[in-house]
C-alpha cells in the first residue's frame, strides 16, 4: 500500500505539518496549530494517527495538545501538570514519548509525567523528582528541562529519560525507582579531576539503535556517546567529528551501527555549523568513523544551528532524514543523508522535528 | 460551592486568549465567589481545566495573568466586594 509520509514541526510559534507521499520529492505544508504556542515537541502514533504536542505559553501553562485528524482540529489538556505546592511550578511540556497504551511526558522544570488516558489527564511520576540528585540540577541554555524520553520497545517497565543539566536516568520498575546513568560522559565545564560526576552531565540528547535496546547514541554538551549496555559504561565516540558539541542524535530506523550528527562550532563560538557549512555527519560503524553529508546542503553563509529535537528519520526502506534550523528552515534527504533538499523556510524558530508514516 | 445571592455575586470578564480555548465560554458573566481563589473554583467547574490556566501549583495566580479588581492586581486570597467587576487579563508577555 502507498504511504503518506508526514513530518511534523514544533516551532516558537506553533506546531507545522508538512506531508509528502513515499517520493519525497514535493511537501505541501500547513499550519500554524495549537493557537501559534511556543510547542517543544510533536510526534505521532502511525497506528491511531494521534498527533500530540507539547508545549506551553506564558499566560497558561504547560499543556499537551492532541489531533485525531492530522491537523484539522484540536484540543487541549494541561490537567494534572502539578508539583507538590510551594515547588516552582510547572512551566511548559517539552517532551513526548508515546508506548506501551501510555503517554510519558517531560517538563520545564524537569520532571516526568505520564498519562494513562490518552493525553487527557497527567500524573506526576514523583520518584524521578526524589532522585538524591535532585538539589544538584540546574538550568542549561534551555532551562532545567527534560527533553528525551526513550522507551523499551518491549519492556513496558523500563525507560530512559535525559535532563539538562542532571544527566541520563533510567527505570526498571515502571517508574517506582530511577537511577543514574552517566558513566564515561564527561563534564567538561567542571574542573579538572571532577568531570567524570554521577550526576550532573549535560546531556542534550538521547536516542535508541534500531532492533537494539541496549545500544543507545548521546549528543552530549561535551562529547558524542554510545553505549551497547543501556547506559551503564557510555564511550566516546566523537573522533572523526569536527566539534564535541551539538544538539540532536538521530538513529537510523533499520540498522543499528548507523547514528547522525549535526556538530556546531562549539558552545561558546556561537552555536552555528561549523565555518558556516551545514552538514550532517554519518557514522555506518556505531561511531568508529564519521562521513560529513553535505550534498544540497548551504555551504556558505549559514550560521544556523539545530536544537536537541529537531532530527529525525522516517522509516521506510531508504530512510528519509530530516533536520529542522533555528532559523526556520526544515532540509531533508530522502537517500540516509546522501543528497538534500529543502523542505520548508521562514518557518519560525524550529524546536523539534518526527516523522509519522501512514498508509495512504 | 457558594450560594448565589445578589449580595455575593460579582461580575466576570475572560480575556479573548482564554476564550480561543474555552469557546463555549462567555466573555461576561456572574459569578459567586468570595474571593479570587473560589472564584477560580468556580470557572473550572463550569469549564473544566480552566482552572489550571489561571491558576499553578505554588498555589498562585500565574506568573502572566492578571486578575484586576478595583484597578488593583488581585492574588487567590484577595477578597471580592459583592458587584464588583473582576478582569481577568493577559499580561504583556511574548516574544
Amino acid at each position: 500500500m502507498a504511504k503518506r509520509v508526514i513530518l511534523l514541526i514544533g516551532t516558537k510559534k506553533g506546531t507545522f505539518i508538512a506531508e509528502s507521499g513515499e517520493a519525497r520529492q514535493d511537501w505541501s505544508l500547513k499550519g500554524p496549530f495549537c493557537d501559534a504556542w511556543p510547542i517543544n515537541h510533536v510526534i505521532g502514533d502511525a497506528t491511531t494517527g494521534t498527533i500530540y504536542a507539547a508545549g506551553g505559553n506564558e499566560w497558561f501553562g504547560p499543556s499537551v495538545w492532541k489531533s485525531h485528524d492530522l491537523g484539522e482540529t484540536w484540543t487541549r489538556s494541561g490537567n494534572g501538570f502539578n508539583y507538590a505546592e510551594g515547588e516552582e511550578p510547572v512551566k511548559s511540556a517539552w517532551s513526548l514519548a508515546k508506548s506501551h497504551g501510555r503517554l510519558h511526558v517531560g517538563v520545564e522544570p524537569a520532571g516526568l509525567f505520564v498519562s494513562g488516558d490518552d493525553g487527557e489527564n497527567f500524573e506526576h511520576v514523583e520518584s524521578l523528582r526524589a532522585h538524591p540528585s535532585r538539589e544538584t540540577w540546574v538550568p542549561g541554555a534551555g532551562g532545567l528541562i527534560l527533553h528525551s524520553i526513550v522507551p523499551h520497545p518491549d519492556d513496558p517497565n523500563e525507560l530512559w529519560v535525559a535532563i539538562s543539566t542532571a544527566g541520563v536516568f533510567h527505570t526498571a520498575d515502571g517508574g517506582k525507582t530511577f537511577d543514574a546513568r552517566n558513566k564515561g560522559t564527561r563534564a567538561g565545564f567542571m574542573p579538572e579531576g571532577m568531570q567524570y560526576p554521577e550526576t550532573g552531565q549535560c546531556v542534550h540528547c538521547i536516542v535508541m539503535a534500531a532492533g537494539r535496546p541496549d545500544r543507545l547514541y548521546q549528543q552530549n554538551h561535551t562529547g558524542m556517546y554510545r553505549c551497547d549496555d543501556g547506559g551503564e559504561q557510555w564511550v566516546s565516540i566523537e573522533e572523526g567529528l569536527p566539534s564535541e558539541f551539538g544538539f540532536p542524535a538521530a538513529a537510523h530506523p533499520h540498522d543499528a551501527d548507523t547514528v547522525y550528527f549535526i556538530p556546531l562550532n562549539g558552545a561558546i563560538e556561537g552555536r552555528y555549523v561549523p565555518d558556516g557549512k551545514a552538514a550532517v555527519w554519518r557514522s555506518r560503524d556505531a561511531g568508529s568513523t564519521w562521513s560529513a553529508l553535505r550534498n544540497g546542503l548551504p555551504q556558505e553563509n549559514a550560521f544556523f544551528g539545530v536544537l536537541r529535537q529537531a532530527m529525525a528519520t522516517d522509516n521506510l526502506e531508504r530512510a528519509g532524514i530530516y533536520f529542522g534550523t533555528n532559523t526556520g528552515t526544515l532540509y531533508g534527504s530522502r537517500d540516509e543523508g546522501d543528497t538534500w533538499g529543502m523542505v520548508a523556510q521562514h518557518l519560525p524558530v524550529i524546536h523539534s522535528v518526527e516523522t509519522m508514516v501512514i498508509d495512504a | 460551592m457558594m450560594r448565589e445571592t445578589s449580595d455575593t455575586v460579582c461580575e466576570v470578564v475572560l480575556p479573548d486568549a482564554l476564550l480561543r480555548l474555552y469557546p463555549e465560554a462567555e466573555r461576561r458573566l456572574a459569578v459567586a465567589a468570595a474571593d479570587v481563589g473560589s472564584l477560580i473554583d468556580e470557572l473550572d467547574q463550569r469549564w473544566p481545566g480552566m482552572g489550571a490556566c489561571l491558576r499553578d501549583s505554588r498555589p498562585s495566580v500565574r506568573k502572566h495573568i492578571s486578575i484586576m479588581i478595583d484597578g488593583e492586581r488581585s492574588a487567590l486570597e484577595t477578597k471580592i466586594a459583592p458587584g464588583a467587576t473582576v478582569f481577568v487579563l493577559t499580561a504583556v508577555s511574548g516574544g
